[in-house]
């Protein structure tokens, strides 16, 4: 029978792997055990052993290339079998990176394929997580790979909490519940813990639900190895406002806001700078031809970010459609994949809570992400003379593995200086 | 097809080939004139005479070096040990002489010898008497190591191993000599050396078991076939070359395994067995490998210690359900 071979974790933190070299070519005899193939892993080279016995019948991810756990990488079976329901279950393809001048931003990493919680009780003992290790038998870990199931979702019927293969057989069959179904709410205080100590605090333990977790993975993969550093600006805004309420007047229904005129500027200076513009990939950088905009918006229970596709070759009124309707979904958490993941740069905006100034976190594998403050009146020195004028600062978090100080620094005076004078977007 | 035991099917398979091959003889302790001491060569020297027949003293160490001498020059003997208790006396000339003649000669001198007889657990024969001791000879390269657990089996395999260039250790249970089974009547009917046998299908559990645990792991199937569990049992039949292949098969489809045996569980048979799984089929695991085998102490003379020390189908019934998680 034909068996998938699947993209295997080879290191405990390892989330995709990429082909290094396949050591067997298409048509090759594959004995159980014999080294397969070599995959570059977040930790080193490391070699890939053949799980069946056959001949390699197809390779589905090149040399070159990188797919996440358990995705399907090649197929090993008997020369002449039929393996087209196989290869039926190979994603669409992804961009090589040396041959392709403009991969689309949507041929991104898709974003890991997560379970869905399974409604755990809170009083219940929790051997796995307790002692930070998942007991899990061999069998059950591999099934659950190749499904790409989160072990950390699954409680363990074995002895200790092991996760075995029953359990895996369950979770698969279960149906899985509507995105929005059932996150635990804030609970009565009945359901407090007294804590053991007795002075301390009692406390509540809640799920961490899938969203949170998924922020929570997503954060420390960026802080932690994506080297950070900031620069922050003070923008003038006054012309940006007038020019809002210019085209406003024109047309009330099209509602621009001062964060679309953001985007649109920020686009606009990627376009200028292609080396802010791109995503560091470990071997190689990527660059890419269009700025997809990534729009943090706050969403019950965490946040997620929208993209604007091309926004370099939208209308402002293109853009403020969009958003509003991006938005929206967001918040009813009606987004499809392909909306929330890929963009090339990011923009975050707390300015509506009045905050002068922060710092973002990056959103590997962007390569930074504007956080914007709140425009406020502010006294100037123009012309010598103290003045009122709208000011607004922004601070951008680049990647450093991509972009330097003067790089980014040359980026954000560019977005200053058509921000400030937004007639630039039409010249 | 007929039906006999054990003993009458090991006798057939020596009759047949001292009649086949002239080359083949048989010597050891009370062969020949009392017709064996569990009665396994009856008949024969009435039918071959003294000289392929051969009583030799109690010198177990002697009578097993002029077997390899014998072979090196061409002979086919068959050296029976009343019990492979004794054979220890002669494992100089089994280990050092037969095992590595072919190798030390640069592949001069075969050795096409078997040394046969009982091992294993009897009735209250005590602690020097009642040794499962294949792990000692399987652990030798350059002798293959056979134990059958029907009489089939024992015919077949006991044909091969006379037949085979190799030193053979072929190793009977006493307590199985009466058990009957259905035997093929073609003379020439031989089972492979080396080659697994699947004694019942199953699918949720892979039990692993030779000699006297045969048996006993198939009344431990059916026992638990009726609590819903579906056991495959496998007999190696040969120790080396053991047929890994078909058990590492059995176990991707089962993903448990219980090894049952009778001889001490350290470095025992099943420890290799066990490993050999682990290499090959770690991520078709779904329990531990669980280990079913004689106590680790000598064998005790007392009846309901001797019962103690010696696996039985409950415990093999214990050891299913646990790796199943059912208790």
């Amino acid at each position: 029978m034909a068996s998938k071979v699947i993209m295997p974790k080879l290191s405990p933190t390892m989330e995709e792997g990429q082909i290094a070299r396949w050591l067997k070519k298409e048509g090759d005899k594959v004995s159980m055990g014999e080294p397969l193939a070599e995959i570059d892993t977040d930790k080193a080279t490391m070699e890939m052993q053949a799980l069946s016995e056959g001949v390699l019948r197809k390779i589905i991810v090149q040399e070159g290339e990188s797919a996440p756990l358990g995705q399907l990488i090649a197929i090993v079976g008997a020369p002449d079998e039929d393996i087209a329901s196989l290869l039926n279950e190979a994603p669409a393809k992804q961009a090589a990176p040396a041959q392709q001048p403009a991969p689309t931003p949507s041929e991104a990493p898709a974003p890991r394929p997560v379970a869905e919680g399974n409604g755990r009780q809170l009083q219940q003992a929790e051997p796995v997580t307790s002692s930070g290790r998942i007991i899990v038998s061999p069998l059950a870990a591999r099934m659950a790979a190749e499904a790409g199931l989160d072990l950390r979702s699954l409680q363990g019927s074995g002895p200790g909490g092991r996760i075995v293969k029953k359990d895996i057989e369950q979770a698969l069959s279960q149906p899985k519940p509507a995105a929005t179904a059932g996150y635990p709410r804030a609970v009565e205080p009945a359901r407090f813990q007294p804590a053991a100590v007795a002075t301390a605090s009692p406390y509540r333990d809640e799920p961490a639900t899938e969203i949170r977790r998924t922020i929570a993975r997503r954060l420390v993969t960026s802080l932690g190895p994506v080297p950070h550093f900031f620069l922050t600006s003070e923008i003038e805004m006054d012309r940006a406002a007038e020019m809002r309420k210019g085209i406003n007047a024109l047309d009330p229904d099209l509602k621009i806001s001062i964060n679309d005129i953001i985007i649109k500027v920020t686009a606009a200076a990627l376009i200028q700078h292609p080396a802010v513009n791109a995503s560091f990939q470990d071997k190689f950088i990527r660059y890419y031809e269009h700025a997809d905009i990534g729009v943090a918006v706050a969403i019950e229970d965490g946040l997620i970010t929208p993209v604007i596709r091309s926004a370099d070759q939208k209308s402002l009124s293109e853009i403020a459609t969009e958003v509003r309707e991006l938005a929206e979904r967001a918040r009813s958490r009606k987004l499809k994949p392909e909306e929330y993941t890929g963009a090339t740069f990011s923009i975050s905006n707390l300015g509506m809570f009045g905050i002068d100034e922060f710092t973002a976190v990056i959103n590997p594998p962007e390569g930074g992400i504007l956080a914007i403050g709140a425009m406020t009146p502010r006294p100037v020195v123009r012309e010598n003379e103290v003045v009122v004028r709208q000011m607004m600062r922004v601070t951008m978090s680049c990647d450093h593995r991509v972009i330097d100080g003067a790089t980014g620094a040359k980026f954000l005076q560019t977005f200053k200086k058509i921000l400030e004078n937004p007639l630039y977007l039409v010249v | 097809m007929q039906t006999i035991t054990i003993r009458e099917a090991l006798n057939q398979a020596i009759r047949e080939e001292l009649a086949r091959d002239e080359k083949v003889f048989l010597m050891g302790e009370e062969v020949a004139a009392y017709q064996g001491a569990y009665k396994v060569t009856k008949g024969l020297l009435d039918e071959f005479g003294p000289k392929r027949v051969i009583d030799t003293p109690i010198t177990e160490l002697g009578f097993a070096g002029l077997g390899v001498g014998a072979a090196m020059v061409g002979l086919r003997p068959i050296v029976e040990f009343m019990t492979f208790n004794f054979s220890i006396l002669a494992t100089d000339q089994i280990i050092n002489s037969a095992a590595k003649m072919l190798y030390m000669s640069g592949g001069q001198y075969k050795i096409p010898i078997v040394f046969r007889g009982p091992g294993g657990s009897a009735f209250q024969v005590s602690s020097q008497h009642s040794q499962a001791i294949e792990s000692w000879y399987a652990y030798f390269p350059g002798i293959k190591v056979v134990m059958p657990s029907t009489a089939a089996d024992a015919k077949g395999l006991l044909k091969s191993a006379i037949r085979d260039d190799d030193p053979v250790i072929f190793i009977e249970q006493e307590r199985m000599y009466g058990n009957k089974g259905e035997v093929p009547d073609d003379p020439d009917f031989t089972i492979p050396l080396g080659v697994a046998d699947i004694k019942r299908e199953g699918k949720d559990v892979t039990i692993v078991a030779r000699s006297l645990m045969v048996p006993l792991a198939l009344k431990a199937a059916e026992t638990l076939e009726q609590q819903g569990v579906s056991c495959e049992v496998i007999d190696p039949r040969t120790i080396r070359p053991l047929d890994i292949d078909t058990i590492v098969e059995s176990v991707k489809k089962t993903n448990r395994v219980v090894l049952a045996e009778e001889s001490h569980p350290f470095c025992g048979v099943n420890a290799e067995i066990s490993t050999q799984i682990m290499e090959r089929a770690f991520d078709y695991l779904d329990a531990p490998i669980k280990r079913v085998s004689g106590a680790d102490v000598p064998m005790p003379y007392a009846k309901n210690l001797e019962n103690l020390a010696v696996p039985n189908v409950d415990k093999i019934v214990a050891a299913v359900r646990e790796v199943a998680y059912l208790d």
